[in-house]
């Protein structure tokens, strides 16, 4: 791909989407297009660097300057009809990963902050969380693929493989798993997954993150555990309450028959 | 869980500053986790729920739970836990707990059917007090009763059988264990003549085959079950069997999955043993050197009243209760029995189901006959759909695990064995099987039974809180084991009542018909818990008695009560369970009990300041008593003895049973606290540590006697995770024993011996044949013997029919913990279950016109409750049979489900009863 012509259509479609934009301006469905900005879309995969969907929105002016500084045409500014707000640029991983340059063009030719210059390392990028769709990844299934873990560019940190035996025959299995904690959202596991779909995709991390309770931790991670020693409580030897409060489970005591 | 709010600030700032950068989340949200886990207190403790006995530690902070973890250090979780298990840290915070004592009142005064309102502790003792003395003027020792729990924690266990054993002489005393694993302990009893299992956890590592005989371990003992698929994932030979009378969460990786029907499991083992005999795969070494055969009688009804069950019951009820006065046999009854189908059977040895005596192997060899693959597919098959031929090749594959001697072999089993109408004996037809081939006691070999409660062992059937046991394994019935704890308790020859008291079942019973006007309910659920529940809420809301429930939330139980004590919970005081392998383990206080909230102990101690020995010592009236050296119907006044012990007839019992000159010597505060609180301690104010002082107390009766236990503080040493009993001092270090009955590992066995059963040392057996014990002239001496019991197959007492035409049987769920008093306040294990559910089969489903999510009433001859049909889902139930689960108060099984219990143990049979289901 020569550049003349890779910058030539970044260019068309920067200007066909501003120009959407921009006839969207001047036209009925002004209302509609602020109401669709506001409601800030999940699904879209945003450049690294890119502020929290909300802020980012707010932030970025559709100027398509990330678009133009992408050397790999990763990045395409949304369209009219989509659920994307009209103008601003994501990425389909699927189509062109973000390759993860690490200069990060994108973010320094970005006018607004809306993709921030807080980000130093492109390994610290969070576009999104790469996903396993277990019943379909090969590797799950027992084959030798893995190919994702070996395309990360966090090999063994994003995407690690976990060895199981397996009960049918004497080979063990090798699973790909995904680890939040390194993975940058860049997609080029998804690029490279070899099934007729991916299966392994990359979501924006609130559609497909859980959340451990604040009451419990794990037993046999963290460092910072003192399991051996326990140190003498701080707590002094409580007076019990005095007076008695409103009773709790009255109603149920009180009500019904039994 | 509580932060307080500069931390929050701080996290909730760190996670706005990851969201607009889009950093690594991680990253952030652990320095916050490490800014928020400052000041956090760590201290171990155990797991509240099942007899697992999972490590725990717990975080404090402010007087509050932050939060919990697996412990990484307990060799039984390795810093696991389950999903109840991980809601440990919220089990304490539920929004409706109770804070303060609650009466039933009218106009300011006590008035049975009055509202209750708030009292306080002053009061409600004032009240508990008067009418216990009310129940003890009207009935004697036998007016009053205890409801206790395989989870009182040690302490409150001894301190509550002291008192009444000691202190009011009343055996009333009987532990929700009862429904539980009773049949265990008098299979243990029965046949190695010393309760509890042999082995422990890490049979699972050494073993080759986990049969599950009615454990459905993959919900109910959850980190056992990671253990026992880690084995089969991991060793080759390793196959697991789930036998079982429906399809459950077991058979996902049992290699062996057989549903049986209703006591098919009788037959099975049998069957079994007579393979193992036929096929000579006979260990007789180990039969010759360390067992003697022995049977008992068959005719021993089903443990309903024994007397005017007619005045009680509907004539429905009758037509199953009738079978407790004659049985007429059934075809497979009959076979089995060596009897004719349609025999009258007069069940003459309903009061001495215990008999037992010894028989020759010839004997037993013959018992074995009628059990041939045949007879034993028929009668037990438990799937309509499956074809014989299947099933018959289950069971031949199942005999050829046993009969291959190069495998090691571990039985498992819970509710299933235990919570049936012969539950004894198919405890100990397992048993058999283990030692026809020399499978006890050696590691990854052994009949090992689980518990379901976190201190069934340790509290129920160590400290003894059952109407017959003292410590240790001792009985009320025996003038030996009285004077011995006479002794350590430092009381008058007789105090102690030698009249075996009301078991659970009977306590409702006897509070139904009147004979026990006062009971205290401590650390559980009984108006939920118990079998034919409509005799018993009645009973208890309608007779002229006294009910006491001490509770954390309102249940069921509270409910029906006169007065709600408010209890503290788990971490709220100091405490020690015993798991289902004999390992002991220990917590401090870690906060405070909230509002007006108490623990059971300050209770027991408490209510025990009220009474004097004046007026518990005295002459007592016991109806029914007759023992060696006591005058019929009466205990003597030994207050004459008291007074030459030291005591005066004014002396309280809290200065004679609890804060005596020895207890005093144990001070609080203690070293050993680490700054933790002691609220009992606190409130009793006389400077004594309870917990510490019982523990040492209680400790003195199993020391020497093969249950010894280490010194309280050994056990709270940081790097202590509790020791399986016996703990005996070796070099200057407690070292816990592994395998009992085993001279590699066992202290006790004698040396030279290999296996040990001293448990029946000094006992002997008259000898008979397979129908009697014979004139008594001869007897075989047992000492270092364990028996080995011929059981016969019983049908169940009562079986679907036209009109009730399903089975019934009921359970648990993983998400929450028998009642549910505790894991349905936490909204997460609430939301994920809400409701109990009727399992079914879809074409029994279908064939009634119903559908999934129905409301259906589930009907017996007992009672009738409405629930939620589920056709999927985790259970899959053969034709014929449905399942519910017990853990919901808005669906109370209980109320269809048949009071049958086993004879000997007493333990109700919740797991088979004939229903009919139609839509609501």
């Amino acid at each position: 791909m020569s550049d003349t012509r890779s910058a030539s259509r970044r260019d068309f479609l920067v200007k066909l989407a501003q120009g959407s934009a921009l006839a969207a301006t001047a036209g009925t469905l002004w209302a509609y297009l602020l109401k669709q900005e506001v409601r800030a879309h999940p699904f879209a995969l945003r450049p690294p660097g890119a502020r929290a969907e909300r802020d980012f929105n707010a932030a970025c002016i559709k100027c398509g300057q990330c678009v133009n500084a992408c050397p790999y045409d990763t990045l395409t500014l949304a369209g009219a009809g989509g659920d994307i707000p009209i103008g601003t640029p994501h990425f389909t991983p699927r189509d062109i990963p973000c390759y993860l340059c690490p200069d990060i063009p994108c973010m320094k030719a970005c006018p607004t902050g809306a993709l921030s210059p807080a980000l130093a390392d492109i390994n610290d990028s969070r576009m999104g969380l790469a996903v396993i769709d277990l019943e379909n990844c090969l590797s799950w299934k027992g084959l030798r693929c893995e190919i994702c873990h070996r395309e990360c560019p966090l090999k063994g940190k994003a995407i690690v493989l976990e060895t199981h035996p397996r009960r049918i025959s004497r080979h063990a299995m090798f699973m790909p798993i995904v680890h939040s904690e390194h993975c940058t959202g860049c997609g080029i596991c998804e690029k490279a997954c070899p099934t007729a779909e991916a299966a392994i995709r990359i979501l924006p991390h609130k559609m497909v993150q859980g959340k451990i309770g604040e009451h419990y931790r794990l037993g046999w991670t963290s460092e910072t555990e003192i399991t051996q020693e326990f140190q003498p409580s701080a707590a002094p030897d409580a007076a019990p309450e005095a007076a008695p409060r409103k009773a709790p489970g009255m109603d149920y005591l009180n009500e019904g028959g039994l | 869980m509580t932060v307080n709010r500069r931390e929050f600030l701080k996290t909730a700032v760190a996670g706005v500053a990851a969201s607009t950068m889009s950093l690594p989340l991680t990253r952030l949200a652990e320095a916050a986790a490490r800014e928020l886990e400052k000041g956090w207190q760590w201290d171990k403790s155990v797991c509240r729920f099942c007899g697992t006995g999972c490590g725990i530690l717990v975080a404090t902070k402010g007087g509050r739970i932050v939060a919990t973890k697996g412990d990484p250090d307990a060799p039984v979780n390795r810093g696991l836990n389950c999903v109840k298990g991980y809601f440990n840290g919220k089990i304490i915070y539920g929004a409706d707990r109770l804070t303060q004592p609650l009466l039933r009142m009218t106009n300011g005064k006590f008035d049975k059917q009055g509202k209750f309102q708030p009292v306080s502790w002053e009061q409600a003792l004032d009240v508990m007090e008067e009418k216990m003395r009310w129940a003890l003027r009207e009935k004697g020792p036998h007016g009053i009763s205890i409801f206790g729990s395989g989870q009182y924690t040690i302490h409150e266990g001894y301190a509550a059988a002291k008192l009444m054993k000691a202190g009011f002489r009343s055996n009333n005393l009987d532990p929700n264990a009862r429904h539980c694993m009773a049949s265990a302990v008098v299979a243990f009893m029965q046949t190695f003549g010393i309760d509890e299992p042999q082995g422990n956890y890490d049979d699972i590592e050494h073993t080759d085959t986990a049969v599950l005989w009615g454990a459905n371990m993959a919900e109910m003992h959850p980190i056992l079950w990671s253990r026992i698929t880690d084995r089969r994932l991991t060793h080759d030979k390793m196959r697991v069997v789930n036998l079982t009378v429906y399809g459950n969460m077991s058979s996902d990786i049992a290699d062996l999955e057989i549903v049986f029907a209703p006591n098919g499991d009788l037959a099975i083992q049998n069957y079994i043993a007579r393979e193992i005999v036929a096929r000579n795969a006979v260990d007789w070494d180990f039969v010759n050197k360390h067992t003697v055969f022995a049977t008992g009688p068959y005719d021993i009804g089903y443990g309903f009243r024994p007397a005017n069950a007619e005045k009680y019951a509907s004539a429905a009820e009758m037509e199953t209760f009738r079978n407790e006065k004659v049985r007429i046999l059934d075809k497979w009854e009959a076979i089995a029995q060596r009897r004719k189908e349609g025999d009258a059977v007069e069940q003459k040895n309903a009061a001495t189901p215990m008999k037992d005596w010894a028989i020759g192997f010839e004997d037993f060899r013959k018992a074995l006959d009628p059990y041939t693959l045949d007879f034993t597919a028929e009668v037990a098959k438990g799937d309509p759909d499956e074809p014989m031929d299947a099933f018959k090749a289950k069971l031949k594959q199942l005999a050829d695990y046993y009969c291959d001697r190069n495998r090691k072999l571990v039985s498992y089993w819970t509710m299933g064995f235990n919570q049936h109408q012969r539950g004894t004996w198919v405890n100990e037809q397992a048993y058999m099987n283990h030692l026809l081939t020399g499978r006890q006691c050696k590691p990854g070999n052994g009949a090992f039974s689980l518990t379901g409660q976190p201190s069934a062992c340790g509290t129920a059937r160590e400290v003894g809180t059952f109407a017959h046991r003292l410590p240790a394994d001792m009985v009320v019935m025996n003038p030996k084991h009285r004077a011995l704890a006479e002794k350590i308790w430092k009381l008058p020859a007789k105090t102690i009542n030698p009249q075996m008291g009301s078991h659970y079942v009977k306590i409702m019973r006897d509070l139904e018909d009147g004979s026990i006007l006062f009971n205290w309910t401590q650390v559980n659920n009984p108006w939920q818990n118990t079998a034919n529940l409509n005799h018993w809420i009645k009973a208890g809301r309608e007779m002229n008695n006294f009910i006491v429930v001490s509770d954390a939330y309102p249940s069921v139980s509270a409910k029906v009560a006169d007065l709600i004590l408010p209890a503290a919970m788990i971490n709220e005081k100091w405490g020690a369970y015993g798991n289902a392998e004999r390992r002991t383990q220990v917590w401090r206080q870690q906060v405070p009990p909230p509002g007006q909230a108490r623990p059971d102990l300050w209770m027991i101690l408490e209510l025990s300041k009220r009474f004097k020995l004046k007026e518990v010592w005295g002459e007592q009236k016991i109806p029914g008593l007759k023992a060696e050296g006591f005058e019929d119907g009466k205990l003597p006044s030994v207050l004459d003895e008291a007074v030459k012990l030291g005591y005066s007839p004014e002396s309280t019992l809290y200065e004679v049973l609890f804060a005596t000159p020895e207890n005093k010597k144990a001070k609080w505060p203690d070293p050993i606290a680490k700054g933790h609180p002691n609220i009992t301690a606190t409130l009793l104010k006389d400077g004594w540590f309870p917990e510490k002082a019982l523990f040492e107390e209680y400790r003195q009766f199993g020391t020497g006697k093969a249950h010894d236990l280490a010194p309280f503080d050994v056990y709270h040493h940081d790097k202590v995770r509790g020791m399986k009993w016996p703990v005996v001092q070796k070099e200057g270090k407690w070292v816990e024993t592994a395998w009992r009955n085993n001279e590699q590992y066992d202290p006790y066995v004698e040396k030279g011996r290999g296996f040990d059963f001293y448990g029946n040392n000094g006992l002997s057996l008259v000898v008979g044949d397979l129908d009697k014990p014979g004139d008594g002239s001869r007897k075989v001496d047992i000492s270092h013997k364990a028996k080995i019991y011929f059981r016969p197959y019983a049908s169940p007492v009562e079986k679907p029919d036209a009109k009730w035409d399903l089975w019934l049987c009921t359970g648990r769920v993983l998400e929450h913990w028998h009642s549910g008093t505790m894991t349905r306040r936490v909204p997460e294990l609430h939301r994920a279950v809400p409701a109990a559910v009727c399992w079914i089969h879809p074409k029994d489903a279908e064939s009634r016109g119903l559908k999934r999510n129905d409301l259906v009433w589930v009907e017996s001859r007992r009672g009738k409750i409405k629930v939620r049909l589920e056709t999927g889902g985790r259970n899959r139930m053969p034709r014929g049979m449905v399942y519910v689960p017990w853990f919901d108060e808005g669906v109370l099984i209980n109320r269809v489900t048949l009071d049958a219990t086993c004879p000997l143990s007493k333990e109700t049979d919740f797991k088979k009863c004939a229903v009919k289901v139609y839509k609501a």
